[in-house]
């Protein structure tokens, strides 16, 4: 196999993976509906969670719109207000920005970028949509069940939750708790296939090292959630039953309405435990896929391979490790013991330095790069600019004397929207903007994408930027009216105004890119297989968009890593991953 | 959360270790000569996926029952907490998921000698035994109850309905794999290499589930109090 003009190092090895008997669909149905292609399947994700995002998106403003306008909105009462803000967090977390990152960009990236065919388990990856969808399904259903959703906050803390006085009690909460176990059954099995494709099925010469970040982002948040989603799992099941069977896991005695239940000796701190056990990691489990997924981004449109390689997959690896022994920090006001508070906070403040490593790694791979700015480009630079932000403020809650004065304010609003909302979303908005030529052949209008751009990065930094400073003024989040509040001035009234018009703005807006996406099906200019001439594997695809199967007659060889830029020497300014070694060439 | 804690270091190791024979931490680009990339040897192969897809699995099933069990001790310290009496039936239904366990065991060992018809006996005698102990659960189940034990009236026995309960559910999703593995030896009529696959894979999910349910109770026997007072100890 070796030839002696290739260099040693990039020898490839003898055949790792043998190839697959691949399913074949038989009629319209299983090719579209019941399909198990991967990339068929991310398509279905994705649309399934933007949808539900859109939802969220809608609810956001009716919290939005209470906020700025108190009672001048009729259908608005206590209840919707607390309902909305259950679903569009819920929503948002779960539904819309885990589904779409590990089920859509999963499923599409994972089995191109490692060179395989399809999942290892394309029977049980279509299960896995299906099983969310039905998720999705029960969840909105709890929109037409007497007593509408639940309003327990996503959080859904009890003794609360369950109680008669939070909106939904009747069926809202049984809806969101099964919906939720519902999910986690159906992720489990994309996670399985997720994780299992990564070391099973890469391509020859696909070393672990050779994986595009986005792969390595995606891998690590696919093990994260397999192993963080079981706590959610435990709580659900067993609120679940405290609701139904009247059992006493979470719910301690007390008395409702002059009724003394029959509960006894519950302990709602550990629903808490059990819930932040998987809702920290959650958090990563939707920032890493981002991290993975810019990283690309930013070394294929700087024209530069990506700075530190190495040091970015380790930092993504100590993020993931770090990220399961911090959920305490959720909990500072929990009358926690101080000492666990001080472990916490050490644990937090740690997170930093892995973080910080990928944020300078992105910095130097632009410096002195050919950056071209383009959309994907500049919704990478975009998630920089709101996740180191979202990244400081993090820094400042992770001190538990700074964090208890600020726990229950607007501070702690604007901190995650821009770390976990914000940031993730751009990202997904680039990808979106950098893949869709892979995924229909055809480009999305660059002057729409710019414009769709500067809205929505201006237009949320215009929204989430100035609750900082209402949460220092200790506006608290949450209230679904203010009443007369000595220490929040009328301003805050007025800036509260501001902010609203400008999120109904930019929810708007996104239309312009939904627009672009549908237009461009049939009127973008043909792209060809390889517009932004990157040089991962699936960039490299016989087909655009890649046929049933990806790869044509032979799986492909990889030589080299995925960020082979302008390598002195090549012919062009990028040297694809499967392209036979130069002479003398000495790429990792 | 120790229990957690030994979970995740478990975890971990094996992630690290994994990690290091794939060759993660070697510099290939400043070593010379040999190919360093590739340590593995050409012959041994790669598992099958399946096998990979069960390991992860199992790892999975584990953090569950390791949250459940976290979860038993912390709700334990509650002064309401009063385990139920454990019905004498329990130690009947270990000693047969004890023969399940071995009967699959034999059964691998005659898949890997093709023994065709000892592979179908001892599947059999797996899955009846499993039958057998999913039964003699339900079978506990009505013990306590009629001795009116019920989930609502304390979280001891609430726990104790939660733990063998999602125990015996994996239990009966196993039961489904084997079914279908003795499905597969019936139409093939010979030992394959899949066939063997499959086996190895039900074997090693009893193992799994045999000693989740050792752990478990032990753990509701009482057996284990005393690592609940270490923990305790070592938290506070």
């Amino acid at each position: 196999m070796t030839d002696a003009s290739v260099p040693q190092n990039l020898a490839p090895p003898p055949a790792e993976v043998e190839d697959v008997e691949l399913y074949h669909a038989h009629s319209w149905i299983t090719k579209y509906v019941f399909c198990q292609d991967a990339k068929v399947i991310a398509i279905q994700y994705a649309g399934t969670a933007i949808t539900v995002g859109i939802l969220a998106l809608v609810l956001s403003w009716v919290i939005r719109l209470q906020l700025a306008f108190p009672g001048a909105i009729p259908f608005i009462d206590a209840n919707v207000y607390y309902q909305s803000v259950t679903m569009h967090g819920m929503i948002m977390v779960v539904y819309m920005l885990t589904a779409i990152f590990l089920g859509g960009f999963g499923n599409y990236l994972i089995p191109l970028m490692v060179g395989a065919r399809d999942m290892v388990f394309p029977y049980v990856n279509m299960l896995s949509y299906w099983v969310y969808l039905i998720a999705t399904l029960v969840l909105v259903s709890s929109y037409f069940v007497p007593g509408g959703p639940t309003g327990a906050g996503w959080t859904l803390y009890p003794p609360q939750s369950i109680l008669t006085g939070t909106p939904g009690y009747d069926y809202g909460i049984i809806l969101m708790l099964v919906s939720l176990i519902l999910f986690i059954v159906g992720f489990t099995m994309g996670g399985l296939n997720y994780v299992v494709t990564v070391l099973q099925a890469r391509t020859r010469g696909m070393t672990l090292m050779r994986l595009p970040l986005t792969v390595w982002g995606i891998f690590a948040a696919a093990v994260m959630a397999l192993l963080a989603f079981p706590g959610l799992f435990v709580a659900c099941v067993m609120l679940l039953l405290d609701r139904i069977l009247g059992t006493s896991f979470f719910m301690p005695s007390l008395v409702e309405l002059g009724e003394r239940k029959d509960y006894v000796g519950g302990s709602p701190i550990l629903f808490q435990h059990l819930f932040w056990f998987f809702g920290h990691p959650e958090v990563y489990i939707v920032a890493l896929p981002a991290f993975g997924i810019v990283s690309d981004l930013i070394s294929v449109h700087a024209r530069k391979n990506i700075f530190g390689y190495r040091m970015m997959v380790w930092a993504i690896i100590a993020i993931g490790v770090l990220s399961m022994v911090v959920w305490g920090h959720h909990m500072y006001v929990s009358g926690m013991d101080p000492w666990f508070g001080f472990f916490f906070a050490v644990t937090t403040l740690a997170i930093a330095v892995p973080t910080a490593l990928k944020v300078y790694n992105w910095v130097l791979t632009l410096w002195h790069a050919d950056i071209h700015f383009t959309t994907p480009m500049l919704f990478a630079l975009g998630f920089l600019v709101t996740f180191v932000n979202g990244g400081i403020t993090g820094l400042y809650l992770g001190n538990v004397i700074v964090d208890v004065p600020l726990s229950a304010t607007l501070f702690v609003v604007a901190h995650f929207h821009m770390v976990m909302g914000i940031a993730p979303v751009l990202v997904i908005f680039g990808a979106i903007y950098h893949w869709y030529p892979k995924i229909t052949g055809r480009m999305m209008d660059e002057r729409l994408g710019k414009i769709h751009f500067w809205i929505t990065f201006l237009g949320a930094y215009a929204i989430f930027f100035p609750m900082h400073y209402l949460g220092v003024l200790g506006m608290p989040r949450r209230f679904y009216e203010m009443g007369d509040t000595a220490f929040v001035p009328a301003s805050a009234a007025t800036l509260n105004i501001v902010i609203t018009i400008i999120a109904l703005a930019v929810g708007f807006a996104q239309s312009i890119f939904f627009y672009n996406l549908f237009r461009s099906l049939k009127y973008g200019a043909p792209a060809g297989g390889n517009p932004w001439r990157a040089a991962s594997l699936e960039w490299q695809t016989p087909e655009t968009p890649p046929g049933h199967g990806n790869w044509g007659k032979h799986l492909p060889v990889v030589y080299r890593w995925p960020y082979a830029y302008s390598v002195p020497g090549a012919p062009e300014d990028f040297l694809p991953q499967d392209a036979p070694p130069l002479r003398g060439e000495h790429s990792p | 959360m120790s229990v957690m804690g030994l979970f995740f270091i478990s975890i971990f190791s094996f992630a690290i270790l994994w990690l290091a024979r794939q060759g993660v931490f070697a510099a290939h680009w400043l070593e010379e000569g040999e190919v360093a990339n590739h340590r593995r040897p050409a012959a041994t192969e790669p598992p099958p996926a399946a096998k990979v897809g069960l390991a992860i699995f199992l790892a999975v099933a584990g953090c569950l029952f390791s949250l459940l069990a976290a979860a038993f001790y912390m709700r334990g310290d509650a002064p309401d907490w009063q385990m139920p009496p454990i019905p004498g039936i329990l130690w009947f239904n270990t000693a047969i998921l004890v023969a399940s366990s071995v009967a699959l065991q034999l059964a691998l060992v005659a898949a890997r000698r093709a023994e065709f018809e000892r592979v179908k006996t001892a599947l059999l005698i797996g899955a009846a035994t499993a039958g057998l102990f999913i039964i003699g659960q339900i079978w506990a189940w009505r013990e306590l109850l009629e001795l009116r034990f019920f989930a609502s009236s304390n979280a001891a026995n609430a726990f104790f309905y939660l733990l063998t309960g999602a125990h015996a559910l994996h239990l009966v999703g196993g039961l489904v794999a084997l079914a279908r593995t003795t499905d597969k030896v019936r139409g093939e009529g010979r030992v394959t290499r899949a066939l063997t696959t499959s086996v190895e894979l039900c074997a090693i999910y009893w193992h799994f589930l045999l000693f989740v349910w050792l752990l478990m109770f032990a753990m509701l026997i009482g057996w284990t109090d005393g690592f609940g007072l270490i923990c305790r100890r070592l938290l506070s």
